[in-house]
């Protein structure tokens, strides 16, 4: 298995409740930051990649809420919320 | 506009222990909680150490939901390939009350909301906060949900990064530097596969930290606990040192944590049943936000409450005292009808007195010392190639003990050991 497929897996048991609308979004024009860099590193659930054309790009399914991406990247490329109330991972054992 | 005399935001450690104490206390309270249910967005490693709580919730600790009186303390330092490990293992561990019990937060806290609830306590689910009201430079209340609430005071207790301390203009955005990431997997394992495995009887467990290869010699650790039918393994870096040389991604260093044979013949036959991410406060002492504002107070991680003092992670014990602390501020504000910051500014001098802010205090030092790359990866490869000449024994003859230890730990090697433990008396 692929690492990334691998980490799809692992996300796969986890329960997540649909997003009305992405909570996090790289802001237009931040796409090749460099900044952004430690969030496709960082992330641990893998949500950033890196394209051929250096442009990052963000899918938000899967996201565990944790916060490093606004830590690692900051507020001037992310705009950054939490989801709204009762969408996104549920944690049953926490 | 609906109005309560306390208004919470986040149904953690720290949120609960403020509902628990002022519904004690017929306080008319509300607790926001975004997750489903109290403790669904709750994380911790963990490992919830009793004593300096205890007192502080006399009645609550009986039939708290942990999951394992924690009888062994253990260290490994990784080297690439090898390890050294050292275990402790104290009757005082055993002796009940017990000193530490493993917990997994989704269960623990929703068992906490519950006794809070009965004490009179409302928590409302599924209710994200948008922002904090500010009126005048003066919290008045939350709007949540589309709707504004108005208190007397805020408990702002909404975690590691308090959007609402930010948004209340008490705190600024975080950096790489004073946090950590956690990342963890809980494995269903068998009980008796548990007890076997960690030399355990029932309902007691082990606590382990591991060292050096786990993060690559980036600032952090891996921990591993023992739950009830389940191990937590996971592990913890600093954000800064992310994406640096080594670049490899969290998720493939947590892979690789688990691949070494001294993690996975610990969970072999075990499940994955959930994968979970942390963001962790380190800054300690410098990196305290305000504590207080008018028309609000925070708690637990939102206040930055949590320390690494290398050997012992904490958070969750601060958070439960702050929690407690807050809601004593508030009831001694009550008293005065006065809920300005001069008033609240008592929960500063409560942190001030209890052993949470005397722990920031005397650990102060900690971050900078521990700051050091060779905790991280020197030392564990040293440790390891000491004990792997002292144990070889070669085709031909074999050297003595003592140029066996000099052959690694030369004149320079001790001066820098010394350097290094001058710096650490500082802790």
């Amino acid at each position: 298995m692929s690492e990334n497929a691998g980490l799809k897996a692992k996300l796969g048991l986890d329960v997540f409740k649909p997003l009305g609308k992405p909570h996090i979004r790289i802001r237009p024009g931040m796409e090749k930051d460099s900044r952004l860099k430690a969030a496709v590193t960082g992330c641990p659930a893998g949500l950033y990649t890196e394209n051929e054309k250096g442009e990052v790009t963000l899918a938000i399914d899967g996201c565990l809420e944790c916060g490093t991406c606004r830590i690692a990247c900051g507020t001037d490329v992310l705009d950054w919320n939490y989801p709204q109330g009762g969408e996104g991972v549920q944690f049953r054992f926490g | 506009m609906e109005r309560f005399e306390v208004i919470i935001i986040g149904a953690g450690l720290a949120g609960l222990a403020a509902a628990y104490t002022l519904a004690g206390e017929g306080i008319e309270v509300v607790v926001l909680e975004r997750g489903e249910f109290p403790g669904a967005k709750n994380v911790s490693g963990g490992r919830l150490y009793l004593n300096p709580v205890r007192p502080l919730f006399p009645s609550l600790w009986e039939d708290a939901p942990f999951e394992r009186k924690i009888v062994h303390e253990g260290i490994t330092l990784l080297a690439k390939e090898g390890s050294v490990a050292l275990e402790y293992s104290g009757e005082e561990l055993r002796r009940p009350p017990g000193h530490s019990f493993s917990v997994l937060r989704s269960r623990f806290d929703r068992w906490l909301a519950e006794r809070a609830e009965e004490r009179g306590a409302a928590i409302l689910p599924n209710t994200l906060v948008e922002k904090p009201l500010v009126e005048q430079g003066r919290v008045i209340g939350v709007r949540a949900g589309g709707e504004d609430l108005a208190a007397d005071v805020v408990i702002s207790c909404d975690g590691a990064l308090s959007l609402t301390a930010e948004k209340a203009g008490l705190r600024t955005p975080g950096f790489p530097r004073d946090y950590a990431v956690g990342v963890k997997e809980v494995i269903a394992l068998d009980p008796g596969k548990i007890a076997d495995r960690f030399h355990v009887s029932e309902g007691e467990g082990s606590a382990r930290l591991y060292l050096g290869d786990v993060t690559k010699g980036m600032f952090g650790g891996g921990f591993l606990y023992t739950n009830r039918d389940s191990i937590s393994i996971g592990l913890v870096i600093r954000i800064e040192d992310i994406g640096g040389e080594a670049a490899r991604s969290v998720p493939a260093l947590l892979d690789a944590f688990k691949e070494r044979p001294e993690i996975c013949s610990l969970v072999r036959g075990g499940t994955t049943a959930e994968y979970s991410a942390h963001l962790i406060p380190e800054a300690a002492l410098r990196g305290m936000g305000k504590l207080y504002g008018d028309g609000i107070i925070i708690a637990g991680d939102a206040a930055g409450l949590a320390l690494n003092l290398g050997l012992t992670v904490r958070g969750m014990e601060y958070a439960l005292a702050s929690g407690y602390y807050a809601a004593q501020a508030f009831l001694r504000a009550k008293e005065k009808r006065d809920f300005s910051a001069p008033s609240l500014e008592v929960y500063r001098s409560l942190l001030d007195d209890s052993f949470v802010l005397k722990d920031f205090r005397n650990f102060a030092a900690t971050p900078d010392v521990l700051d050091n790359p060779r905790y991280f990866e020197h030392y564990p490869e040293l440790a390891a190639a000491v004990f792997r000449d002292l144990y070889k024994v070669p085709a031909g003859s074999k050297d003595t003990l003592f140029s066996t230890v000099r052959r690694h730990v030369d004149l320079k090697e001790i001066w820098s050991i010394l350097k290094d433990l001058k710096k650490a008396s500082a802790i």
